[in-house]
């Protein structure tokens, strides 16, 4: 039971419960990706071509490091977020759709933990 | 409810769907969003795979490489580089509808074939840049 009144409990928060968060989030993640990406792209098609060592050592670079793990976290986390809008929007029983958001939120943690390990093993070799 | 019969619902007509529909750019557009978006999801395995064969050694980073070069994987990769173009372009036109730019039909309209070439575009300048003036043929 809340002493709340009803107002008070929908306040700001829609029929999802969670406000704008989520769209502020998505929109936060989408103005960093825009430069992020653009250096993504560079970055790799300098390194196509390359050797391994030659591309290890571009990515062991301090910036490039950092501009790469940046890329990846602002990238899953932006990901998981539009993958949760598509789920809820197609799947509409209750037991399938939370079972979906679990592994879209297992898929961008494992994806996300494999690639900051790469860039740490990368970077300290 | 055992009286009240299972009975198949009344063939009413439904509500026009996609199919029934001219598609405007708009429309096209939002659908190619989510559509790129979702295939840029399953392409984060193949960033995650290309960083992983680097931090594990030169024959792991063979092995991507050869994959990458094969004319499957540079299908595959066209339509990453396009998805991301894509994404990434009209994901600007979305962040200007954001701060209320451009949402007239008209507007939206020529943003919205503007988009779709210049991702065109740019998919095609990046793989000319790699093949022409890098030399690097599949």
């Amino acid at each position: 039971m809340s002493v709340q009144t009803p107002l008070a409990r929908v306040q700001g928060l829609g029929a999802a419960h969670a406000g704008t968060g989520h769209f502020w989030r998505q929109r936060i993640g989408a103005v960093a990706l825009v430069p992020l990406a653009i250096w993504f792209v560079c970055a790799a098609l300098a390194l196509i071509g390359a050797e391994r060592n030659s591309a290890a050592a571009f990515l062991a670079e301090p910036v490039n490091a950092i501009a790469m793990a940046l890329f990846v976290i602002a990238a899953l986390n932006h990901m998981a977020l539009g993958i949760q809008v598509v789920i809820e929007d197609y799947v509409h029983d209750e037991g399938p759709k939370i079972v979906l958001l679990v592994l879209n939120n297992f898929f961008a943690w494992i994806v996300g933990a494999a690639c900051l390990f790469a860039l740490v093993k990368i970077a300290v070799r | 409810m055992a009286e009240q019969a299972r009975t198949a619902p009344a063939a009413r007509p439904l509500s026009p769907h996609l199919q029934i529909y001219r598609w405007p750019v708009t429309m096209a557009t939002s659908i190619a969003h989510r559509v790129t978006g979702i295939a840029l999801a399953a392409g984060t395995l193949l960033v995650a795979w290309w960083l992983l064969a680097l931090a594990a050694g030169p024959q792991y980073y063979d092995t991507f490489s050869a994959v990458a070069r094969h004319p499957v994987g540079q299908i595959v990769l066209f339509g990453f580089v396009l998805s991301l173009a894509f994404h990434l372009l009209n994901g600007i036109r979305h962040l200007a509808w954001d701060l209320g730019l451009g949402f007239d039909i008209h507007t939206a309209n020529r943003t919205g074939v503007a988009v779709i070439g210049l991702s065109l575009l740019l998919a095609v300048a990046v793989f000319a840049y790699v093949y022409g003036v890098k030399g690097l043929l599949p």
